[in-house]
């Protein structure tokens, strides 16, 4: 873990992204989209929770164990969704 | 192997002190205690009483079962005893027994640490786990009758407390995170200098996939039964098919956790009969490294195969055929360390002192279990046989035979170490044999009862199954009567035993390089390791 000094001025810039992000989600929700209108919703939550975990949360300037830690529970979110899709999607 | 002893001296017993890391006396010496040794054998007495409790409820649903119609027990009442029989032998012996209770005693002792990483949070693991054992019994005021499976839709509606049983579980998950997390950091940053990974005991490997299986995921049940308690107590529907919830997405998310979790039982034990194996065969282990990826194989296969538990639960058939294949993959790791036992034995010079006896008892009957897993995981001959007394006798054939007697192995096998007393041979054999014996009776017949079509679960069953239910509840008693000897023995060994040497089975890994019982601080200087512990009659292979 090494010092840096990204300061306010990234900080700023990563709120207001959450915060366009955020009306980008209420406004698509007005948007009839069909099937789409989730994709949307779903792609802009993951960009947002991407910028809290490499900035606010630091993941960006850690070290490749910590990466491993991060990614290892998203792997298996991904294997319990895969899974149970397996069974509802063909029903 | 010779120079990983301590300074290539005699063994020494440490500290002055004869009574080693038992020195100590007092409840608050053992309530506080930081040893990891101490915490071990607090964990293997709590684990061990529950093994008892439950066996007492197994006892009465066999005699229950010995007539078709209701007898002694309300049907109610039986449906509580088989509940409380499970979920106590699950969550409260089966699942901790060997990685909390043997575990903790022997993974700084196997790879010459101290202590565990982190001896406070150890301490703190056990009595969250006391916590756990609270509230469950405190269920027992409204007793639980939904099976230890905790099915939806029924679990949301009983009257019974599934809600503080639940939280007792959860719990009891929380301290098993704890430890496994405690275990993965011990085995990655305190081995003894020379303990290379390739030199770690193959029980260290078993309980390092044991520990992945515990961190990543018991917090999946925990997570469950929070959105159970979430549906009973707030009425949210995540379950509930009437307000848009789904009864299987409770049985996904259970067995996202039950499932691995029966590699927590498993894998553990298998680590024991490595260990058992090649002592008592006086020769190196045959495929080390086929046996230690194995573990970790297992440890991650098991996280694929989860929906084998709801073939006929009205899952769509394609998940049930990709499930079905990905089960069978499970198949080939534990084949794998079974036949490296065998090529293990092979021309050895075999003793069958009662540790060896319980360790080929876990080979014979865990294959039995094994294959019959193989049936099930087949679609077709599931349907046949699926809720029947087949899964039964499988399960206990795996749980029993498999993880019980690895338990009973590592007793057996380190009960001079932990005590520093020899248990009684004489005593020992007997006990087994009545076990094996017992055990066969009462749940091979089950396989029969199984694939007659018997029902599981049920109080009352059709008359036709009697004669075998009445073998079965004689097999029940043979069975306790093995144990209860065996428990004798231990009783008599911890108070009577002849003191035990520092090594009785002439065995190479690092315990039995201190003394018996071990000091407190286990090694007086840490060993440097110079090979793998395998090294009988001098060759490697
Ligand atoms: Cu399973």
């Amino acid at each position: 873990m090494k010092e840096h000094k990204s300061g306010n001025v990234t900080y700023i810039a990563v709120w207001a992204a959450l915060v366009v992000l955020t009306a980008v989600t209420v406004a698509v929700s007005y948007v009839h989209l069909g099937m789409m209108n989730v994709v949307v919703a779903l792609l802009v939550a993951s960009v947002k929770a991407s910028l809290v975990a490499l900035f606010f949360m630091h993941l960006r300037y850690e070290s490749r164990l910590v990466w491993g830690f991060a990614l290892t529970p998203i792997f298996f979110l991904i294997l319990i969704i895969a899974g149970t899709l397996s069974d509802t999607l063909f029903r | 192997m010779k120079e990983t002893t301590l300074n290539g001296e005699q063994p020494p017993n440490g500290d002055a002190s004869p009574r080693g890391y038992l020195e100590a006396k007092g409840f608050w010496s053992w309530a506080y205690t930081l040893d990891h040794k101490r915490i071990g054998v607090m964990y293997l007495y709590t684990t061990l009483f529950f093994f008892l409790l439950g066996g007492v409820f197994a006892l009465l649903i066999r005699i229950k079962l010995m007539f078709p119609g209701q007898y002694i027990f309300t049907n109610q009442t039986y449906n509580v005893l088989f509940t409380m029989h499970g979920a106590l032998m699950i969550f409260l012996f089966i699942i901790p027994a060997i990685p909390s209770g043997l575990g903790n005693f022997f993974i700084p002792m196997h790879i010459g640490a101290r202590d565990v990483a982190f001896p406070r949070l150890n301490l703190l693991s056990y009595w969250v786990f006391v916590a756990g054992i609270v509230v469950i019994l405190f269920s027992l005021i409204r007793p639980m009758d939904t099976g230890w499976t905790f099915y939806t839709p029924y679990s949301a509606r009983t009257a019974a407390d599934v809600t503080t049983l639940s939280f007792g579980v959860f719990l009891i998950g929380m301290s098993s995170i704890l430890t496994g997390l405690n275990f993965l950091v011990t085995i990655h940053k305190l081995r003894a200098p020379g303990m290379t990974w390739h030199r770690m005991p193959l029980f260290i490997w078993s309980m390092y996939a044991t520990s992945i299986i515990q961190v990543l995921a018991t917090p999946v049940v925990g997570i469950t039964f929070l959105l159970l308690a979430m549906e009973r107590v707030l009425g949210v529907g995540f379950f509930d098919p009437a307000k848009g919830g789904d009864p299987i997405l409770f049985q996904h998310f259970f067995w996202f956790y039950s499932h691995p979790v029966v590699y927590v039982m498993i894998l553990p034990a298998m680590g024991i009969i490595s260990e058992i194996v090649p002592a008592f065969s006086r020769k190196p282990i045959f495929g080390y490294n086929a046996i230690a990826y194995s573990s970790v194989a297992i440890a991650v296969f098991g996280f694929f195969v989860w929906g084998h538990h709801m073939f006929v639960t009205g899952m769509s058939s394609t998940a049930a055929i990709i499930f079905s294949l990905l089960t069978y993959s499970v198949a080939i790791p534990t084949a794998i360390k079974v036949f490296n036992w065998i090529a293990t034995m092979y021309k050895g010079s075999i003793t069958f002192e009662s540790p060896m006896l319980y360790a080929l008892t876990f080979i014979f009957l865990f294959v039995v279990g094994g294959l019959t897993g193989m049936f099930l995981g087949a679609l077709g001959a599931d349907i046949h046989v699926h809720d029947t007394y087949f899964i039964v006798a499988h399960f206990h054939y795996t749980m029993v035979g498999g993880t019980v007697m690895g338990l009973l192995a590592g007793l057996h096998y380190w009960f001079p170490k932990m005590t520093g007393r020899m248990l009684s041979e004489k005593m020992a054999r007997p006990a087994w044999l009545l076990m094996f014996i017992g055990f066969n009776v009462t749940f091979f017949t089950q396989f029969i009862l199984g694939f007659e079509g018997m029902p599981r679960r049920y109080a009352e069953y059709p008359a036709q199954y009697q004669a075998l239910n009445i073998v079965s509840t004689v097999g029940s008693w043979i069975l306790a009567a093995g144990i209860l000897i065996m428990f004798a023995n231990f009783v008599h060994g911890l108070f009577r035993g002849p003191p035990a040497p520092p090594n009785p089975w002439k065995a190479l890994s690092l315990e039995w390089q201190t003394g018996s019982p071990p000091p407190t601080e286990n090694y007086p200087e840490i060993p440097t390791v110079t090979d793998w512990p395998y090294g009988y009659a001098g060759k490697q292979t």
